[in-house]
């Protein structure tokens, strides 16, 4: 199995630096409705198994057999883990801040083991962003940015995590986006987006707190001078 | 990694973006990702290419053997064509048997190849009634990332004009001799995003597509097959706006096809 | 080679012991293998090994299809080891033959052997492997991208299983035959270790062997996997750019 590893005997215990999400309690992730039922919706978070959503787990008051009136096959949601079971099945809630329904906006999917960096130690990377771009963002611990603006901030922000996704090891990544963002800014207005300006979008949205969510994370960001130079991927002919 | 379903919201802002002309990976309506095309990619076909179009890809391999010709055209060589959408290219492929987009795949390009007379399969008859050449196109999907259907000709086309019929190792003939490619099918696929038609679709686009259409030129300023997809509708004018753009990329694409490269 | 008559056993052993492409008996085809090749999937690798070439993808762990396959304690692992039409100088039809659903289960129950599958109940982990160009030895080509591609999916396991084919050549035991070589070989033993235990979860057998050769081939085969197993890993390191001394692969 591949990761940064400890060895101790007879099993290996490694940290994943890829693959897909496995869910832990207390994440906040983004998934879309693949399937709605009596009493439950299922979720697509991109883990291992779709995660129920209980009627239950949501700040509506739904009535048995009418959750197709909240939440449709392809709608997106802002939801946090609860529990896991033996069984592998992953409970989620729509009840907390900053959870909800994501309306407006699109959603950006990124190598969950590249969350912290997209984040960045103590949110510094989504600061950045942010002030560039103005958009809205909020990051899953599932790997699905959520990124809300004017089109030109949603796809500036989604250049930018497509660089933090393919170069995420590589040191020096602050300055790459930086010098990304700088070099994307529209040209009617260089640098950094006005307050005003960044005000008009925030009513767009439902706006499921930006990035508060996952700032926690930023914390585990690997010291950028631990990777060596060099790109892995890209290489061979494929 | 592609979902197995997309998010309603991600649709949304594809179409709100093609309204304004713009595209999630910042490309213009009227532009192709990057497309390459590596040809000889494998030794153990009679000819091949790996055709990419950004991170689709597909390997075209031709193997040419003795066979006999169809009872009513007795002096052609057979000419078969078939794609593997195999379940490692997408999540959305599943393993079993050929599935009607696999075969859409196969069908749309051997229409194109066929209609193009891309090879003179006359050529291919060694005794009339009696023996000659099978040329299988076996195509195998390796990344689905949208336009798997451009990707597929731009493979099968270069490894044909790459292929050399193997006379000596069949004892047909004294020497092995080229596949003599005529013509150069290109086919260029389009989709409606609300009012802009965009070439090149990316999966997520053709997730959000209102229609799908392809439109096959050669080189002789002749348009020689057509495909409409995908639920949607196309005007007149709408199809007379993508053939002329189709000869434009066609005839860009065709020089790769021809060489290998590129762009 | 296709529908050519028999030829005659070329030599394949020279009086200096040397190989017909003058490979020594206990050495190893080139071997070029790339973690991460294909965008889609939850990872993958490619792998060129003498003239094979063999792309793996792994989807999962994921909600398993056909959803009566599912196992309520752990994760199903799912191969597909298909080779493509233009792979072998005889045009072979597409889709599964016999052969290839051997493989495929052989080549699951190995990763069943070493994959951590209790972790992820009522799952499935599909492993698909795409013979693009076949030399002799594609299903340890197959099972070597196969399992870096299982890493690069991030799927816990015991180990990475290096595998390899030891044969008999002119009469002596070599490592790894080539494609010359296993037509007329007279013997072929591919087999795949666990490096950790040093105990082997697949191993197949044709041909002709005494005991004293099938020991020697063992010996031969495990030190073959070792050389292997060095490769694997470097692949995943350069994958990730990780350096030896900041971590690793397992």
């Amino acid at each position: 199995m591949l990761g940064l590893l400890s060895r101790r005997p007879p099993f290996v215990q490694v940290v994943p630096l890829s693959g897909r999400y496995i869910p832990k309690p207390g994440d906040t992730v983004i998934g879309t409705v693949t399937d709605v039922q009596g009493t439950f919706w299922l979720l697509d978070i991109g883990a291992p198994r779709w995660a129920p959503l209980h009627m239950t787990g949501t700040p509506w008051d739904v009535e048995v057999g009418e959750t197709d009136r909240y939440l449709r096959v392809r709608d997106a949601v802002i939801v946090q883990v609860e529990n896991l079971d033996p069984t592998g099945r992953i409970g989620v809630t729509m009840n907390g801040e900053g959870l909800g329904k994501l309306e407006g906006g699109t959603i950006v999917s990124i190598s969950p083991a590249r969350v912290p960096r997209v984040v960045g130690r103590g949110g510094s990377m989504i600061q950045t962003i942010t002030r560039h771009t103005g958009a809205h963002i909020a990051v899953g611990q599932n790997g699905r940015v959520w990124v809300d603006g004017t089109p030109e901030a949603i796809r500036r922000v989604t250049e930018a995590l497509r660089i933090i996704d393919a170069e995420g090891q590589r040191p020096g990544l602050t300055d790459r986006v930086e010098s990304l963002l700088v070099s994307t800014a529209p040209t009617d207005r260089s640098g950094p987006v006005s307050p005003q300006r960044e005000s008009e979008y925030r009513d767009a949205a439902v706006p499921p707190t930006p990035h508060h969510p996952v700032h926690e994370d930023g914390e585990e960001e690997p010291d950028e001078g631990d990777a060596s130079d060099g790109e892995g991927s890209g290489e061979g002919p494929f | 990694m592609s979902e197995e379903v997309s998010a309603e919201i991600l649709t949304t802002h594809i179409l709100d973006l093609a309204a304004e002309g713009k595209r999630l990976d910042g490309r213009g309506p009227d532009e192709y990702r990057s497309v390459s095309i590596e040809p000889g990619f494998v030794a153990t076909a009679d000819g091949s290419a790996l055709a990419r179009i950004g991170d689709t890809a597909v390997l075209c391999g031709i193997k040419l053997e003795p066979g006999k010709p169809f009872p009513d055209t007795p002096n052609a060589g057979v000419l078969t064509t078939n794609a593997e959408l195999v379940p490692l290219s997408s999540p959305v492929f599943e393993p079993g048997p050929p599935q009607p987009g696999a075969i859409e795949v196969s069908r749309v390009v051997d229409r194109a190849i066929r209609a193009a007379e891309t090879i003179d399969l006359t050529r291919l008859c060694v005794t009339p009634s009696e023996k000659s050449w099978v040329c299988y196109v076996d195509m195998h999907a390796l990344g689905h990332a949208g336009n798997l259907i451009d990707t597929a000709l731009l493979s099968a086309v270069s490894a044909l004009a790459h292929a050399t019929v193997p006379a000596k190792r069949f004892e047909v003939a004294e020497a092995d001799y080229p596949l003599e490619v005529r013509h150069f099918p290109i086919e260029c696929t389009f989709v409606r995003l609300g009012d802009t038609i965009a070439v090149d679709p990316t999966f997520d686009e053709e997730r959000a597509a209102q229609g799908r259409l392809t439109v096959a030129t050669d080189e002789t300023g002749q348009i020689v097959a057509m495909q409409k997809g995908l639920v949607g509708a196309f005007s007149p004018d709408d199809v007379k706006d993508v053939a002329r753009r189709a000869f434009v990329h066609g005839d860009r694409l065709r020089g790769l096809a021809r060489g290998g490269g590129s762009a | 080679m296709g529908s050519v008559g028999a030829k005659e056993v070329p030599v394949l052993l020279s009086p200096e012991g040397l190989r017909i492409d003058g490979r020594r008996l206990d050495e190893l085809r080139p071997i070029r293998i790339q973690a991460g090749a294909l965008r889609q999937a939850d990872g993958s690798a490619f792998v060129e090994w003498g003239a094979n070439k063999v792309m793996a993808a792994v989807y999962g762990p994921r909600e398993v299809h056909p959803r009566h396959l599912q196992q309520n304690n752990k994760a199903v692992i799912q191969c597909r080891y298909n080779m493509a039409a233009f792979s072998v100088d005889e045009r072979k039809r597409p889709g599964l033959d016999r052969r290839s659903q051997e493989i495929s289960k052989v080549i699951a129950e190995a990763f069943e052997s070493v994959v951590f599958a209790e972790e992820f109940p009522r799952t499935s982990i599909d492993v698909y492997i795409e013979v693009l160009q076949a030399n002799a030895g594609t299903r340890c080509a197959g099972l070597v991208a196969a399992s870096v591609a299982l890493a690069d999916a991030g799927i816990p396991m015991v180990d990475l299983l290096p595998a390899v084919a030891v044969g008999k050549v002119g009469g002596a035991i070599a490592l790894d035959l080539k494609k010359e070589e296993d037509n007329f070989g007279e013997a072929d033993l591919p087999m795949a270790l666990v490096p950790q235990s040093g105990r082997l979860v697949l191993l197949q057998m044709e041909g002709h062997m005494s005991p004293e050769e099938l020991a020697q081939s063992l010996d031969l085969g495990v030190r073959g996997c070792r050389e292997i197993y060095e490769k694997m890993k470097q692949a995943l390191r350069e994958r990730y750019a990780l350096t030896p001394a900041a971590g690793g692969a397992a």
